[in-house]
């Protein structure tokens, strides 16, 4: 019997141990699945073109444009001509030669590449030569291509993604890029579109024979969007021009809006500085420049004292709370005494009566001083009376951050009670203390783009929208809808001011800023300040400052100038918004001599003066 | 004529074709390229088809054979078989690394599968004949004899995979009456040349002393008589073949064979080198799960990951294409054959045709077990293709003819 059914027993103990081994392989153990996934299928992402970034008259200002990379396959190389290669690419032939060697550590099957990002018209001779170099190949990628050289500070740069990034967010992988500031970090993940994936059929020799599964399980590519930023362009690039030489912060807003129209930073820098092979050695020179700071944004992190121009809004407040009418005068005689022994001075003469309107277009100290006086001794308490001013002061958006959709920004500084309590022991100060705030100085701190933001308001009689830089993109529910912010102030004070503000441009301290057939409202302003040398309080030049906006009626634009160190209001500020508001208003500038005379200007003595270890004169 | 329609086993006939229809889909499937055609013949598959059409020709010849043929020339036919192993020896082709083939005008023929044939026939022809009595040394010499000496020659290609064929007569002998402790023996050497190549020789010698001499006091307690002999024989049996295999480990085995049974073994892991062929089968038929990738999908198979997919390996493209569910119908397939064949050969009156049939059983289930053993990862890789299967013309006309003859001598079983 045994010997009958051996072999059938055989037979059948080996078709059970087969079927076992075969449930274990095939139904019960998954990990198979995968390490075949990983063995013949290549993943490889396809990336969407970033996408392009318009101005607000749709003129592009960021596009793409391709660079090539000589890649190779280390096992694919054959003998070959190292030194007319390396020639070729421009290259030593020990650098060629040390490249196919990390290349070929790295991975004999893989590509690697040998010279990044060979430019467009270099390209074509590579390419005539590359079939006498077995083994090599030209990848095409994208990088970026600003065709204006301006607004660097908003528009931002991208870079490789890094080890935190990659931690932060899963989605990205080694290699990709990433937006590292401006519009291009804020709005990353509508520039970037949305990567596919490619499966690749690979044999065992890791070369890639083709789409697998007839691209059954390819995710297509989402193209990226486009944007429409609220900037304009030229006008952008000709206040960089007046900026020429000098720093500070400019900004230009619509009022109507809240649309950003210019953001000038100086100095800048050429955006194309932080694209290609260079991007790293520029960006650490770049950085490290502590002096001039190019990537510091002026108009977005630079904390001024606001200088006169805030004035006008101590006046609004002071209408608000009824301490001042517009008829009600106050005595100048070259300045006043706010407290025993404390004068301050003015540039009014002796025994000026000053109303509201003449007290803003003569920019008159005495007139705010005491009309702050007012405001903080309106309630028996200064801690009330401070706290109830810093409430409307921050109704125009100061002392925080405004919400526009860059990045970067900084706070800006309004004191309240609290601040002075601990600063003043057993609460011994009062209105006369911090009399300061009332022209501008003291302790309260604004940004260029919170001051833009301040003229945008008054032009709008008493309410703003945030302002913001993208206007529209082709990415469906993106084009957000800024609402509309009133200030604690009553439209009809803004009236009186604005008036006043007329003035200031018609006959008082900035008949400089007169445009022929436009009707310009501003304030000067003239704010001191100080740096530490040696650690030692110095002052420095004063800042000039003016804000404005234009037409009077139906405002199209708004803003606000901060010229470091450009001595008073009307010999720098004035004139560049007066050019910027004529530049974006009637296109082009009439005033030749003046638009000259401020693109010729520079104020790099000034900047100088802390770095040359001696004593210096300041206003000159 | 009409009656023997009703004789022929249409059966195994009918899983013949089964398989060697399923030989041609995954031949087809290993090789296929996007420009390749099914009956492009300059590919494995179109090959193979021109192989079938030989095969057929050959078939038709083998029925039309008197079945009383077969005994009375299996001795000339052997002995052909065996110049033929000698000649191949010297004037044969050496393709990767084994002189095994006759190589004439564009067609390569392979005389050791021809042998496997030939020996069938001879072993039959010895066991059927009346004086023959498998209990006696001379007889049990004789029969080694024929079963060892193209074994050797197939060694000397080299090519011991072939040659490991031989060691299904074992199934035929026993079958016939070998005495069991040719079992015993057989076993216990399998057993002790695993152990000698997991663990020192030290150990397993005195691994031996110890279990025989336990054995051997258990019996003397159980039956006093009880002779200490058989105890010492298979101590030194035992030794001798611990000692020859780590001879044969070492000495006869090519570094190649040695690498693979450390492998299956578990002493080396080594995913990329040698146990790559194996490891690359078992992703692609583990990634086949219940019902497989489909035809022509496989991502192992169309990545070429497997090595020598459309011969040795070709059950990995069915258990990567077909899945759980292919793979389980041709091992099923296989089994219903084998044993199938094995029902009819003991329903054989003629002891020729019974002992032939054995024989034919015999090597099919060896090389089932062993190809789809090693497609599975459970035995070391040695090169066999799996019959009517795997891509190969001498392999699948030896496997054809042997079915055939087998049919001939099954339809006129009553004769």
């Amino acid at each position: 019997m045994i010997r009958i059914f051996f072999l059938r027993f055989f037979i059948i103990i080996t078709f059970l141990i087969f079927i076992f081994r075969l449930i274990n392989l095939q139904l019960l153990n998954p990990n198979y699945e995968t390490i075949s996934n990983i063995n013949a299928i290549i993943e490889i992402s396809d990336y969407p073109e970033r996408g392009l970034i318009y101005d607000r008259n749709n003129k592009i200002i960021v596009g793409n444009q391709p660079v090539y990379d000589l890649m190779t396959v280390p096992e694919n190389i054959k003998t070959f001509d190292t030194t007319s290669l390396a020639n070729l690419l421009g290259i030593s032939e020990k650098i060629l030669k040390n490249k196919i060697t990390q290349a070929k550590n790295f991975s004999k099957r893989l590509p690697s590449i040998i010279l990044d990002q060979i430019p467009k018209e270099e390209y074509a001779v590579v390419q005539e030569h590359m079939w006498k170099f077995e083994g090599f190949f030209i990848q095409r990628r994208s990088i970026r291509d600003y065709k204006v050289n301006s607004g660097a500070n908003f528009l931002g740069y991208i870079s490789e993604v890094n080890k935190i990034d990659l931690r932060k967010n899963k989605e990205y992988e080694l290699g990709e890029l990433i937006g590292r500031q401006g519009i291009e970090k804020s709005y990353e993940n509508i520039l970037k579109g949305k990567k596919g994936k490619k499966f690749l059929q690979k044999d065992r020799f890791n070369r890639i024979i083709g789409s697998y599964n007839e691209k059954k399980f390819d995710i297509p590519k989402q193209n990226a969007s486009n944007l429409i930023l609220t900037i304009d362009s030229e006008l952008q690039t000709y206040g960089e021009l007046l900026m020429k030489n000098k720093r500070g912060g400019i900004v230009a807003i619509e009022p109507s809006s809240g649309e950003v129209l210019a953001l000038i930073t100086s100095p800048s820098y050429d955006p194309m500085l932080l694209v290609g092979n260079d991007r790293s050695i520029n960006y650490g020179a770049l950085s490290k420049d502590t002096i001039s700071k190019p990537l510091f944004d002026r108009g977005l992190q630079a904390q001024y004292s606001p200088g006169s121009p805030f004035k006008v809004i101590n006046a609004l407040v002071a209408l608000q709370e009824k301490v001042i009418e517009p008829k009600l005068t106050f005595k100048c005689n070259k300045g006043h005494y706010y407290a025993k022994n404390a004068f301050m001075k003015c540039h009014c003469e002796f025994d000026t009566n000053n109303d509201l309107n003449t007290a803003i277009y003569n920019s008159c100290n005495t007139y705010f001083a005491k009309t702050f006086t007012k405001i903080i001794n309106k309630f028996s308490d200064s801690k009330k009376g401070v706290d109830q001013w810093k409430n409307h002061i921050e109704s125009f958006g100061l002392g925080d951050y405004l919400g526009y959709d860059l990045p970067i920004g900084k706070k800006g500084f309004v004191p309240n009670s609290d601040y002075y309590s601990k600063f003043y022991k057993n609460n011994s100060w009062g209105a006369s203390t911090i009399i300061s705030n009332s022209i501008g100085q003291g302790e309260i701190l604004t940004t260029p783009i919170q001051l833009a933001n301040i003229a945008s308001t008054i032009a709008n009689r008493g309410f703003y929208y945030t302002p913001h830089f993208l206007k529209s993109s082709n990415s469906p529910g993106l084009n957000k809808v800024y609402e509309k912010k009133n200030t604690s102030i009553d439209s009809i004070h803004f009236e009186t001011i604005i008036e006043g503000m007329f003035q200031v441009v018609e006959k008082g301290t900035a008949k400089i800023a007169k445009i022929k057939g436009i009707e310009v409202c501003g304030k000067t302003g003239t704010a001191e300040n100080f740096t530490k040398i040696n650690n030692i309080k110095t002052q420095l030049t004063d800042h000039s400052i003016f804000m404005a906006f234009a037409p009077k009626k139906n405002p199209k634009i708004a803003i606000a100038v901060f010229i470091e160190n450009g001595y008073w209001g009307s010999r720098w500020a004035a004139p560049i918004s007066s050019l910027l508001i004529e530049k974006y208003l009637e296109k082009e500038v009439k005033r030749k001599w003046l638009e000259k005379k401020m693109i010729n200007g520079s104020l790099q003595n000034e900047y100088i003066k802390p770095y040359l270890n001696k004593s210096f004169k300041i206003n000159e | 004529m009409n009656k023997k329609i009703f004789l022929f086993d249409w059966i195994s006939f009918s899983l013949m074709i089964m398989l060697i229809i399923i030989g041609l889909v995954n031949i087809y499937s290993s090789t296929f390229n996007t420009n390749s055609s099914f009956f492009d013949f300059t590919i494995p598959v179109g090959k193979q088809f021109i192989f079938l059409n030989i095969c057929v020709f050959f078939s038709l010849i083998i029925l039309l054979i008197n079945s009383k043929s077969f005994g009375k020339y299996s001795s000339i036919i052997y002995l052909i078989s065996i110049f033929l192993l000698i000649g191949v020896l010297f004037f044969g082709k050496n393709i990767s690394g084994a002189t095994s083939w006759f190589s004439i005008g564009g067609l390569s023929f392979q005389p050791s599968e021809f042998a496997k044939l030939t020996t069938s026939l001879a072993v039959a022809k010895i066991l059927s004949e009346i004086q023959t009595n498998i209990k006696k040394m001379k007889f049990l010499f004789q029969l080694s004899l024929v079963i060892i000496i193209p074994a050797v020659l197939i060694i000397l290609q080299p090519d011991p995979g072939t040659a490991l064929i031989f060691s299904g007569f074992f199934f035929v002998l026993f079958r016939e009456g070998l005495s069991y402790y040719y079992l015993l023996i057989f076993s216990i050497g399998l057993i002790v040349f695993i152990l000698t190549l997991l663990l020192d020789i030290m150990v397993i010698i005195s691994m031996i002393f110890i279990l025989t001499s336990l054995l051997y006091l258990v019996a003397r307690k159980l039956n006093k008589k009880t002779s200490i002999n058989p105890y010492l024989a298979s101590i030194s049996i035992s030794i001798f073949f611990a000692f020859s295999s780590i001879y044969l480990f070492n000495n006869i085995f090519e570094q190649r064979h040695r690498d693979r049974f450390n492998i299956i073994l578990g002493k080396e892991v080594d995913s990329k080198g040698i146990g790559y062929n194996i490891n690359q089968s078992i992703i692609a038929i583990g990634s086949g799960g219940f019902d497989g990738k489909g035809f022509l999908q496989g991502t192992q198979t169309k990545g070429n990951f497997v090595p020598e997919q459309h011969t040795d390996f070709i059950f990995s493209t069915i258990g990567e294409e077909w899945g759980f569910s292919g793979s389980v119908t041709v091992i099923f397939i296989f089994t219903l054959l084998i044993l199938r064949i094995t029902q009819r050969a003991e329903k054989q009156k003629n002891k020729f045709s019974r002992i032939y049939s054995y024989s034919l059983a015999s090597i099919l289930s060896v090389h089932f077990f062993i190809n789809i053993g090693m497609s599975l990862g459970l035995i070391p890789s040695i090169g066999i293709p799996l019959p009517f299967i795997s891509y190969g013309g001498s392999s699948l006309l030896n496997f054809t003819c042997m079915m055939f003859i087998y049919f001939n001598l099954d339809t006129n079983r009553l004769n």
